[in-house]
């Protein structure tokens, strides 16, 4: 497929002025008596830029974001993030890395027996470590009220008692985005936001998660199936063909048609 | 002439693949089925041969087992009956202070055994431990703490505590550390790792991990673990006596030697009830954290 795609590469760099956020370089990645999932991949974020990764499904693209975090350990590559080196940061450097990046999954992975709040209140481990924030009711009431807020912005603080498993799907990732928000990050990386729901909420999810970055001015990663979200929420576009970074091109010069090929078939 | 299209050819040749798999599946079920069998029998005659279990001494000893039991119970007459059972019952007060004992010996047990299951539980889960000697080191302990008999950790604690609960408590709560560690990480080996990986995300440290990730979703596991240990230990504790670690047993294992058999029916009665009381309340417990929501 990449050599079908290859034509489409549009590397387009753009300013180069500000430090990336998130810089990788030969990224690779394989999992034990399985094929290469990642082979070189390079990519870099600038402060404040929406970027769109969209790919075939099996072309690596989960497994990509999650290296960046190390939630999955990448075999070779450099990943540098906010200016540290990523790979070789010690467990308690990396907690640290993680409570700085806002990562929300495509199935939200909330704690479904506990309420909207608790799992918010969960953005918030990383800076309430001690052992009063073990039972979360009696977590200081700054961080209830902080965790109320997020909810607000997402619009579910009439749900906050709610237990997760009884929320929909839209709603559990509107809690998942509140639980980003909870942990005041400074880069967002989402995988796959909009992939379990229904096209409406879906629409909702990614306007959402776009607007909280721009008010904030956050850098966004995401991985979208969704073409037309990957173009509007999106400043540039980047493809992933068999691990390998086929196409980088800014959103407002993409052609959706030959972006289309990147969903054309799935690897086996 | 029959002419065969190559596409005919093809799924002919599908079908043989097929129908040859089957059969060769078909063979190797009947085999494991026979093998199953043969297995099956020869441990049930093993079994019966080597303790001795013979149904001819069954039958010649069933008639000794009712003169026992007879032989327990006092002569009950209605007109005095009230004397009768204060003549039965004539320890009482002193049996339920054992019984008491019993059963407070029980609950302390569960707590630290459970506690001790609660660290060790998460080491010993495959897809939680840190690494593969403290999953080995945790599962290769809870082994040890339960299959060692509770009684003869008993008489290890009474050797070195003396005589009395303490060494009882001792002995149980350790063979619930073995026992619980077990079942609390075959529950957390089941649990949906999605949460964790999003705490994982969020910066959380092992220990936030297992206590937000984790636990809000086995609770009603281990609280359903818990009391049903609760009501083994209370069995457990009602025999600790025996050796002389505590409980009513002592006062037990004395009547049966000293073949003061009312009191032996008349203790046994008593335990009877109180275990049964504990495992009516454990159940509607255990059911009622069941279906409580978690709104922590």
């Amino acid at each position: 497929m990449l050599d079908r795609i290859s034509g489409l590469r549009t590397v387009e760099t753009g300013s180069t002025e500000a430090e990336p956020t998130l810089s990788v370089r030969r990224l690779s990645k394989s999992f034990t008596n399985g094929p290469c999932v990642l082979s070189g991949v390079d990519i870099a974020i600038r402060p404040g830029e929406s970027v769109a990764l969209i790919g075939a499904n099996g072309t690596g693209k989960s497994t990509f974001v999650r290296c960046l975090l190390r939630l999955i350990e990448p075999n070779d590559g450099d990943i540098r993030m906010f200016g540290l080196d990523v790979r070789a940061l010690t467990s308690r450097s990396l907690r640290h890395l993680r409570s700085r990046v806002g990562f929300v999954f495509q199935r939200h992975n909330l704690v479904l027996r506990l309420s909207a709040l608790s799992n918010v209140i969960h953005g918030a481990q990383a800076r309430m470590s001690s052992p009063g924030s073990w039972y979360q009711a009696l977590a200081p009431s700054r961080v209830r009220d902080e965790a109320m807020t997020c909810l607000e912005r997402v619009s579910l603080d009439g749900k906050a008692c709610a237990r997760a498993d009884s929320l929909s799907g839209g709603q559990s990732q509107r809690v998942a985005i509140a639980r980003m928000l909870m942990q005041r990050p400074e880069f967002v990386i989402a995988d796959e936001p909009d992939a379990s729901l229904d096209p409406r909420a879906g629409e909702e999810i990614m306007r959402l998660l776009h607007e909280t970055a721009r008010e904030r001015g956050l850098g966004l990663l995401f991985i979208s199936h969704d073409l037309e979200h990957a173009i509007r929420f999106s400043d540039r576009i980047v493809g992933l063909a068999a691990g390998q970074v086929a196409l980088d091109v800014r959103s407002n010069n993409a052609n959706p048609t030959e972006l289309r090929k990147f969903f054309a078939e799935e690897r086996p | 002439m029959l002419v065969t299209s190559p596409g005919h050819s093809t799924k002919a040749h599908q079908r043989a693949i097929f129908d040859r798999q089957c059969a060769e599946l078909r063979q190797r079920r009947r085999l494991h089925t026979a093998f199953g069998l043969l297995l099956f029998v020869a441990l049930c005659i093993g079994s019966a041969v080597i303790g001795k279990f013979s149904p001819i001494a069954l039958i010649e000893g069933a008639p000794k087992l009712g003169e026992y039991v007879q032989r327990t119970l006092p002569a009950l007459h209605w007109s005095s009956l009230g004397a009768d059972l204060a003549y039965w019952f004539y320890g009482l007060r002193k049996w339920l202070d054992l019984l008491l004992e019993t059963v407070l010996m029980a609950y302390l047990a569960t707590l630290l055994g459970s506690l001790g299951a609660l660290l060790v539980c998460f080491y010993g889960s495959r897809n939680l431990a840190l690494n593969g000697w403290s999953y080995h080191l945790a599962r290769r302990a809870s082994e040890f703490f339960r299959t060692i008999p509770d009684l003869v950790f008993a008489l290890i604690f009474v050797f070195a505590f003396g005589l009395g609960p303490l060494a009882g408590i001792l002995a149980i709560a350790l063979h619930s550390l073995g026992a619980n560690g077990k079942l609390f990480a075959e529950a957390n080996e089941n649990i949906d790792m999605k949460p964790v990986e999003g705490l994982r995300a969020l910066g959380s440290g092992w220990v936030q991990t297992m206590r937000f990730g984790v636990m809000p979703q086995v609770m009603p596991n281990y609280a359903s673990y818990v009391l049903w240990r609760f009501e083994i230990n209370v069995r457990t504790a009602a025999v600790m006596g025996f050796v002389g670690a505590g409980g009513i047993g002592m006062e037990l294992i004395t009547a049966v030697r000293s073949l003061y058999y009312e009191d032996i029916s008349a203790i046994l009665i008593l335990i009877v009830v109180t275990v049964g009381l504990i495992d009516i309340g454990c159940e509607r417990l255990r059911h009622a954290l069941i279906g409580r929501e978690t709104l922590e």
